[in-house]
């Protein structure tokens, strides 16, 4: 089968800095895939380059067997790879509602259509009603999305990533900056949006990514040293003395 | 030709250094800040009509001093009660805002000063030929405009490298964010910086009023010519601002010497096109004809290929 | 998964309060069309045409800008480039119908001048639209000073100093519609604008239309949910220069002349305050502008020479006070009209409303003085001020309108506030419920 994402030898380098240096990563489609490493291992980089942020330096990136490097984030997302930011990146002065049509448009085929109006667009709206229902926003559905609270933010920015319908989406750092409570709430979301989709999540909240994960891959310094189930991630003394040795903040 | 390549060499320095002593404060003032002030000519027209009426009063001299110290003041009030006010809504809420000033500045100095032309003259002091080569002669107040000009150059320098002010202002065109948690005063520093950038303004207009003359629509005419300038040079670049000083005024200064046509260019290597049509004048029309054109040309170039122009490091 | 029954519902319920904003949307329209085909019968002065013409082509040039600035996010300093270049290919075409060489009936040469902005607009937006904020400006500002300098090069197209002049009675008649009177054409330019208006409304309800305002909030978002930002904002840009256009072949019939000056900096300019005084956020805004620049610009323009000083005080002012614009403070009032309380309001804002007139008398008498000590022909000090002549030898003028013009400061600073209080108490939700 073909992997949803599959990283052959990339490299990038910012000036004469290295960040990712030779890294090979293949992700099977429909699995869980958990990003983990120390801060600065460079996890960040690696999703701005597979979503094309950032052209690589050297290496290819394939999407479900196709290969999309040097591509650009619009081309990339269009293949069915959609993304959310670590920090929050919506559209702030449209309303919570336009912030998921908008991104539910592209993939029901209007593109730049300025010939259908978009209150006509039966099934763009009801795309949006459904992401916005799934999210517990139906209440705030006029509300700017400037002023929503920050947890409200953040799961809009789940919804923007996932109302498009891509099949692969990468969530980068989804519960940063949430209390407990609202934390287990995004897992919940998360679980639920994602099912029977490819998702690579990067996070720094063990339980959430031992919770969550089929496959946990560990980067440290811009290679990946260990990739494998939670359990034996949990066993590996590679991953021990590199990343879990080090005292971690609960996130 | 040697005469008209010398004499066209000596006039687009001293435009060469007027432009630079317009570019100088605004690029750094977008540098600093990231406005783009077009209101900037608009406080070298109020330099020339300042001096204008305070030379009536006081003198020339005196005006010279002033004259750039009250467009000073008055650039640091439209930053502190203005511009301040408009920042929280970004970039282009400034941009707009300038543009304002710009307009009512124009206005107000119709409003005051009226619609024609100022005599603002050449002081007696300097109105004689510095000295006279095949049948030219060049005037000696280019001469001290271009001697004011290099001292403002060195002064400016000397501040920026030599001072205390000068190591701020120069680290928060890098790095704006790191400067204000080092506890600087950066709005204080904005005001300083900008009531500076208009004074410099205000001062090329004092010593240019006379030769490119004094009237409303003077703003304008330099307006643009500056922006290219800046944007050429790279927004924030000092190096900048002074080679493409240097270029336009001497790519200006040349093409308004030379006249050929396209038609007659084409003619010399074979090719004739037939007069006739909508855009007939196409061919026809001269290098002197180009020349006001270029600048603009080569603004929307630059900003097409290379945002970040010769010598700078940021776009926008 | 089953749809459960209560989302059904709540379907069945938002199609019908859509189906009623869509009603409420088409009945805004056809009032609009019934104020405008009854204006000319109502407002019998001679002037009230032709200014209602010249505010009709504004309100069409006004809105097609605000697809840049407030839609799109661009501000733009060369909007005027599409609104004169439709414009003049409006009138050479109209010129050419009228000598015969091709058929074209005066009521369609909007669509003339439309598809001019559409071509340059497409040229040079290909390019300018790479990018957004400053470099946009800048580019924008290069592109009307280029083009505003070409023209007094390329004299055949542009007519020189002169600019082109055109005749559009010499053009084919359409249903017995020669356009002889400006009433003829009032009923043309109202039925164009009208047109143009919906058009623009409808496109910002498009998909690309609603990007628009994606890209303007954030570019980088926008990208990562499938649309490239550069095509959006060609997209729209080149709408904008469509309906420039369409304003600019309306100015052709109206005016029957045009000169480079129609493209220059100042006309783009004129076009950024108007908006911006509207207010860029509504869609009501730039046509309120327009209305609003318009009838200062015809009324004051009469009495004073410095008219686009006091449009231009009016100008920084709303960017330093309100940058919401016109149209932003009124639907600041919408929770207090909802709650039925505009009627509290209506004792303090007078209030404040007459003390700020007292100022602006104040200033406008004084800076009258000024213009008229410093530019009046030498021997003219007499000048007819407020319906009375004031002598500017006489030191009794200057006193009094300074004193207005202080005292009625003064004042504002105590009602002000006051106003300011009465509009935070009428907003307040209503508590029942």
């Amino acid at each position: 089968m073909t992997p949803a994402i599959e990283l052959v030898d990339v490299h990038k380098a910012f000036g004469r800095t290295p960040i990712i240096w030779g890294l090979s990563l293949a992700i099977e489609a429909g699995t869980r895939q958990a990003l983990i490493g120390p801060n600065g291992a460079g996890k960040s980089t690696l999703f701005n380059l597979i979503t094309g942020k950032y052209p690589v330096s050297r290496g290819r990136i394939r999407l479900k067997g196709e290969d999309i490097t040097g591509l650009r984030p619009y081309a990339i997302n269009r293949r069915g790879l959609s993304r959310s930011f670590q920090v929050t990146n919506l559209f702030p002065r449209l309303s919570v509602f336009e912030n998921l049509r908008c991104s539910a448009l592209w993939s029901r085929g209007y593109g730049y259509s300025f010939w259908h109006l978009v209150d006509n667009a039966r099934d763009v709206r009801e795309r949006a009603e459904t992401v916005m229902e799934q999210l517990n926003l139906t209440a705030r559905r006029h509300v700017p999305a400037g002023v929503l609270s920050y947890a409200e933010q953040r799961a809009l920015e789940i919804g923007i990533t996932i109302a498009g319908g891509a099949d692969v989406i990468l969530l980068d750092e989804p519960t940063s900056g949430m209390s407990r409570s609202e934390t287990e709430h995004v897992v919940q979301l998360i679980r639920q949006v994602t099912a029977g989709k490819t998702l690579v999540m990067v996070e720094h909240d063990m339980s959430v990514v031992f919770d969550l994960a089929d496959r946990i891959a560990v980067l440290v310094y811009g290679k990946i040293i260990a990739h494998d189930t939670p359990e034996r991630i949990r066993a590996n003394a590679a991953v021990q003395e590199a990343y879990l040795g080090v005292p971690q903040g609960a996130g | 030709m040697l005469e008209l390549v010398l004499f066209s060499l000596l006039n687009g320095l001293v435009f060469a250094t007027l432009l630079f002593m317009l570019s100088s404060g605004l690029t750094l003032i977008f540098g600093m800040m990231g406005v783009l002030n077009f209101a900037h000519a608009g406080f070298y027209m109020l330099g020339a009509y300042f001096a204008y009426t305070l030379t009536g009063y006081l003198g020339f001299w005196p005006a010279l001093v002033v004259a750039p110290l009250l467009v000073g003041l008055l650039g640091a009030a439209v930053e502190r009660y203005g511009l301040r006010r408009v920042h929280r809504f970004g970039h282009l809420a400034e941009l707009i805002f300038t543009f304002g000033v710009a307009v009512v500045i124009e206005e107000v100095v119709q409003l005051a000063w009226g619609r024609t032309a100022k005599s603002y003259e050449v002081p007696a002091l300097l109105d004689f030929p510095l000295f006279r080569l095949f049948r030219t002669s060049f005037p000696a107040y280019k001469a001290f405009m271009l001697l004011v000009s290099v001292g403002i150059f060195v002064f400016l320098f000397a501040i920026l490298t030599r001072t205390r002010a000068g190591l701020i202002i120069q680290a928060s065109l890098t790095h704006p964010g790191m400067v204000a948690m080092l506890g600087h005063d950066v709005p204080r520093v904005f005001m300083l910086v900008f009531g500076t950038g208009s004074a410099l303004a205000g001062l090329a207009g004092v010593i240019a009023g006379p030769v490119l003359g004094t009237f409303p629509g003077m703003a304008q005419v330099l307006g643009t010519i500056v922006f290219v300038v800046v944007v050429i040079g790279g927004l924030g670049s000092l190096t900048g601002a002074f080679a493409a000083s240097l270029l336009i005024a001497i790519v200006q200064t040349f093409a308004v010497a030379l006249d050929v046509s396209l038609s007659s260019a084409l003619a010399t290597v074979g090719l004739r096109m037939s007069a006739g049509g909508m855009l007939q004048d196409l061919w026809k029309v001269t290098i002197a004809q180009v020349a006001p054109i270029m600048p603009y040309l080569l603004l929307v170039l630059i900003l097409v290929v290379r945002p970040t122009g010769l010598f700078g490091t940021r776009e926008t | 998964m089953s749809t459960p029954a209560p989302a059904t519902v709540r379907a069945l319920e938002l199609e019908k309060t859509a189906r009623a904003q869509r009603l409420r949307r088409y009945g805004v329209w056809i009032a609009a069309a019934a104020i405008l085909v009854g204006l000319p019968h109502v407002l019998r002065t001679p002037v009230a045409i032709p200014v209602m013409n010249q505010m009709g082509i504004a309100v069409v040039f006004a809105l097609s800008y605000n697809m840049l600035l407030g839609q799109g996010g661009m501000l733009s300093f060369g909007h005027a480039v599409y609104f004169g270049l439709g414009g003049f290919i409006a009138a050479h075409v109209l010129n050419l119908a009228g000598r015969g060489v091709l058929y074209l009936p005066v009521p369609l040469l909007p669509l003339v001048g439309g598809l001019g902005g559409l071509v340059f607009a497409a040229l040079f937006g290909s390019f300018s639209t790479t990018r957004a904020g400053t470099v946009f400006a800048m580019i924008s500002l290069g592109v009307g000073e280029l083009m505003a300098s070409s023209a007094l090069i390329l004299d055949k197209f542009f007519g020189g100093e002169e600019g082109i002049t055109t005749n559009r009675a010499k053009a084919p008649a359409l249903l017995g519609l020669d356009f002889t009177t400006d009433r003829h054409v009032y009923y043309l330019i109202a039925f164009w604008a009208l047109a143009a208006a919906a058009m623009m409304s409808a496109f910002s309800r498009t998909p690309v239309g609603r990007m628009a305002n994606a890209v303007r909030d954030n570019p980088e978002r926008a990208e990562f949910v499938g649309y490239s930002q550069r095509w959006v904002r060609f997209v729209s840009f080149c709408a904008a220069g469509l309906f420039a256009g369409v304003a600019g072949g309306l100015f052709a019939v109206n005016y029957e002349i045009l000169t480079a000056e129609n493209m220059g900096l100042s006309a783009s300019g004129s076009v950024l305050l108007m908006t911006y005084i509207g207010g860029v956020g509504y869609f009501i805004g730039p046509i309120l502008g327009a209305v609003i620049f318009t009838f200062l610009q015809s009324m004051l323009s009469d009495y004073t020479g410095m008219w686009l000083l006091y449009l231009g005080i009016l100008f920084l002012a709303t960017v330093l006070f309100v940058p919401a614009g016109f149209a932003g403070v009124l639907m600041l009032h919408a929770p207090a009209w909802r709650a039925r309380r505009l009627g509290r309001l209506l004792g303090p804002y007078l209030l404040a409303g007459l003390l700020g007139l007292v100022v602006a008398v104040g200033v406008v008498g004084l800076l009258e003085m000024i213009h008229v000590v410093v530019s009046a022909p030498t021997g003219r000090t007499a000048k007819r001020l407020f319906w009375m002549t004031v002598d500017v030898r006489t030191l009794w003028p200057w006193l009094a309108f300074a004193t207005l013009a202080v005292a009625g400061a003064v004042g504002l600073r105590w009602a002000a506030p006051q106003a300011a209080k009465a509009f935070t108490e009428a907003s307040r939700p209503v508590e029942t419920r």
